[in-house]
């Protein structure tokens, strides 16, 4: 064929050919993409729409009372009792996670040498990927008895040992997340402190920390969220007390035991009890959506420009 | 021959030995307690696998896979909740690629720097955050009650997906992001338009990324109970789903029903144990097949 | 010798290179370099890229060990004392051979807190100490009329020629009696390398500088002595005005003729 037949069946195709796909993806995609704004816009109004259903009902100052009784003959619904609960475990936990994790993220980035890295850091990696139920497991029949040896008032349900294990969940989330903070340091401003003779445990201290100081924190509050958005865990290992106590070798139900609680048992759609479960997933949302802004807000405000 | 060392009175900074060696000493004592919360890690690791391992001996058999749930620990076995875990990811698989992959192309290849595009990634990256359970409580409306869907593997896949969503978008924005420019400009320097080149040339290129997203996704669906317990998901299931409206199980939930009631039935315990092992290798296969997957077919530019 | 004490001196060398070796992994970077450097002289190392002058600067303070493979054979002497030997802290030495890098590093803290960090970290807390050696090295990287009045703001805020005399006054800060410079100039502009070898005729009346630097007129104008460095081998090494004038290796002369580099 010659040259200009073909270019004449080219000129041709592209004069007939209807641009009609290249218009239309560009809205499909946009479609699709808008699906997981729509969740979001979902997930804020069953839990808001169910919540004002819920408060409608039920007074305010019941909601801050410690008495939660929601099945009883005379239900009432103070959720003080669950906050409680998610307060503990979640502050257990994060005692376990911050130091652990922050030690790994400042041992795997400025101490250990690369051949020990590239073995710990699977380690760690495999730690996060274990499924939770597997820890809950985990927590209510090991850690549980171990601990109940070492504590004999321990409960078999209790807030300790689901913190525990929960803490060790969250430790590879604290360490890569500061690891990553730390790493971002240019190794140039490191070069400077050991140039003046600092030893590495100062320049880390000294350099290092306080210029990635906004992405640990950043990192220590997102590993908050996620404690407090933790449902198996302890679910099975910290029970469903609903007592406000502080006493942590005892049952408490934090706010995600309790929606996972009332979901499996007999909560009838259209009850005060079912309603009850949006008003703390609602303030369950909140509290998270909250930590991940207030991160996401520390990690951009104090970022150092190097 | 002693030298006077000159400069600024060098008495004044007084750096004698001892504090030098004092501080040397400080730094090597950190660093070994530092390395103690990786030993930590480690430990841990062992003791939990270990156990689980223990307790599953002499439960984890072809009959324990094969038979069906039983109240008689001896008899019971989670072919029913593997079938169930398979038929949950026929519904995920897809929609979550599709929805995830789709958004990932907008983002990355239509909307570049519009406050749309931001909007959507921030909402994305909050949807990565919110708690498993919640995902429950909106399948429950939605999916549940409002499509009347119950709690059947439709409606559990739908809720998963949405649950595992971004974890596909952001994997799969990386892989187009990946794809050099010069290919791109390649394709429209032959006059060939926009979705044309994504079809053709980006697609192509980013899939080994995507799919290992795809897996990412996977692995987080498979062990995921909240959502599913939220649905309402019952204990015991006898009947084998054979559509995707009936009614399921999969292998989280019976380790949690069976870690509940190991107060009446110590026996559970061990059938917990055995179905930890079948999930954990069920995950461990599919990160090999990820990291595989990744090495051999991602092409470096 | 029992004792490492770094004080005291029994040759004249501040340095003496002698058969020094390095490899990157397999690679063999520096070749059997023999050098001495005397005191209050400037040392200019000069060669193509890539000739390993940068490496050797910095194995004289012993920061090219950050590199995990990297290897070395051969003394360094420092006063007199194999810098390499188990016995030398690191720490120590680096304390009295200071270093200034390519690109301006100064931490992000203030401009007081950046001069001070060395005296801090080995151990001086008096604030009235503190702010005479802040002032004197200041004075001494002449940066201290431009920012005596703002002490506390962040170092950050400076321009770049700024920022390296900072610096310059943070290296001298801890009273060092060697200061290495690693193209100390390559990154600012030519009014800021202007003023920074204008620095170099007053450090030498205090320090032993030894200065890699890429561009040769730089070396003629403010050196004392002249090293000049091919492919991982020292090729000569002698008086600036030698080795300008009048080089001995046909290799230096075509360097500096241009022919090559």
């Amino acid at each position: 064929m010659e040259n200009n037949q073909v270019r004449e069946i080219i000129q041709d195709n592209i004069k007939k050919k209807n641009h009609f796909s290249d218009r239309i993806m560009p809205k499909v995609f946009l479609v699709m993409a808008l699906i997981s704004v729509f969740t979001t816009f979902g997930i804020v109004y069953t839990l808001i729409f169910d919540s004002i259903k819920f408060f409608s009902q039920v007074p305010i100052r019941e909601v801050f009372s410690t008495n939660l009784s929601p099945l009883s003959r005379n239900p009432s619904f103070g959720f003080l009792p669950l906050l409680n609960g998610t307060f503990w475990t979640t502050l257990i936990a994060m005692l376990v996670a911050v130091p652990v994790g922050m030690a790994a993220a400042i041992y795997l980035s400025q101490f250990a040498s690369p051949n020990l890295r590239k073995v710990l850091k699977p380690v760690l990696e495999v730690l996060a990927g274990i499924p939770t139920i597997v820890y809950g497991f985990f927590a209510y029949s090991f850690v549980t008895p171990l601990l109940m040896n070492l504590i004999p008032s321990l409960g078999a349900k209790n807030v300790l040992s689901p913190g525990i294990v929960m803490g060790i969940m969250i430790i590879p989330m604290v360490a890569s997340l500061s690891e990553d903070a730390m790493n971002a340091v240019p190794t140039i401003m490191k070069e400077g402190a050991m140039g003046l003779g600092s030893t590495r445990l100062e320049t880390t201290t000294k350099v290092v920390i306080p210029a990635s100081i906004s992405g640990i924190v950043s990192s220590i509050v997102l590993a908050v969220s996620r404690a407090i958005g933790e449902t198996m865990i302890v679910t099975i290992a910290s029970g469903s007390s609903k007592n406000f106590t502080f006493d942590i070798t005892q049952s408490m139900q934090t706010m995600t035991a309790y929606i996972v609680e009332f979901t499996s048992g007999d909560a009838g759609s259209g009850t005060v009890g079912y309603y009850s479960l949006y008003a703390v997933g609602l303030i369950l949302f909140v509290f998270t959506l909250g930590m991940n802004l207030i991160a996401q807000s520390i990690a951009r405000k104090y970022r150092e420009e190097y | 021959m002693n030298k006077k060392i000159k400069g600024p009175d060098r008495n004044k900074v007084n750096f004698n030995r001892n504090r030098i060696n004092l501080r040397i000493g400080v730094n090597n004592f950190a660093k070994h307690l530092f390395s103690l919360s990786t030993v930590f890690a480690v430990v841990v690791l062992g003791v939990l696998l270990y156990q689980i391992v223990a307790g599953s001996i002499g439960w984890l058999d072809w009959q324990f896979l094969t038979s069906n749930l039983s109240i008689f620990p001896e008899k019971a076995g989670i072919k029913g909740a593997i079938i169930g875990t398979l038929y949950l990811m026929m519904i995920v698989i897809p929609v979550t690629l599709i929805l995830g992959v789709t958004t990932a192309i907008y983002l990355e290849e239509y909307a570049k720097e519009s406050r749309l595009q931001r909007f959507i990634k921030v909402n994305i990256s909050n949807l990565a955050s919110v708690p498993s359970v919640i995902f429950g409580l909106l399948g429950l409306t939605v999916f549940s009650r409002m499509l009347s869907l119950g709690s059947s593997i439709l409606a559990g896949g739908l809720t998963m997906s949405l649950l595992v969503l971004p974890i596909v978008v952001v994997a799969a924005q990386e892989a187009l992001r990946a794809v050099p420019g010069f290919l791109r400009e390649a394709s429209y320097g032959m006059g060939a338009d926009k979705w044309t080149t994504i079809w053709r040339v980006v697609l192509p290129v980013s899939i080994p990324g995507i799919l290992t997203g795809a897996i990412l996704a996977i692995s987080r669906a498979i062990g995921e109970t909240a959502p599913l317990v939220v649905l309402g998901i019952p204990t015991l299931i006898m009947k084998i789903p054979t559509g995707i409206m009936d009614d399921f199980t999969v292998m989280p939930i019976q380790i949690y029903y069976w870690t509940l009631d190991t107060v009446l039935t110590p026996e559970y315990a061990y059938l917990a144990s055995a179905t930890i092992v079948v999930l954990l290798v069920t995950l461990f296969i599919l990160n090999s097949v990820a990291i595989i997957i990744r090495n051999k077919f991602q092409k470096t530019f | 010798m029992k004792d490492l004490d770094l004080d005291k001196y029994i040759t004249k060398y501040v340095y003496d290179v002698k058969g020094l070796n390095l490899w990157y992994g397999d690679n063999q970077a520096l070749m059997d370099i023999n050098m001495q450097v005397l005191e209050n002289e400037i040392t200019a190392i000069i060669g193509p890229s890539g000739c390993g002058k940068s490496t050797f600067i910095k194995t004289l303070n012993r920061m090219i060990e950050n590199i995990p493979i990297v290897r070395t054979e051969g003394q360094i002497l420092y006063n007199g004392r194999n810098i390499f030997s188990s016995k030398m802290k690191v720490e120590e030495l680096r304390t009295r051979v200071g270093m200034v890098f390519q690109k301006p590093n100064p931490f992000p803290k203030s401009i007081f807190e950046n001069v001070v960090y060395g005296p801090k970290i080995h151990g001086v807390k008096d604030k009235k100490i503190l702010m005479e050696i802040a002032e004197h090295s200041l004075r001494g990287a002449a940066l201290w009329d431009e920012v005596k009045d703002r002490l506390n703001d962040n170092a950050y805020g400076l321009s770049g020629g700024q920022q390296q005399r900072l610096c310059i006054a943070r290296t001298m800060a801890v009273s060092p009696e060697v200061i290495l410079m690693d193209e100390p100039t390559s990154a600012l502009d030519p009014v800021a390398t202007m003023r920074i070898e204008e620095l170099m005729e007053d450090l030498k009346k205090e320090y032993t500088v030894i200065i890699v630097t890429h561009n040769m007129q730089q070396a003629a104008r403010i050196s004392d002595k002249t090293a000049f460095f091919l492919s991982g081998e020292l090729i000569e090494f002698d008086k600036t005005n030698k080795i300008f004038a009048n080089p001995s290796d046909k290799r230096t002369e075509d360097y500096i003729t241009g022919r090559f580099g």
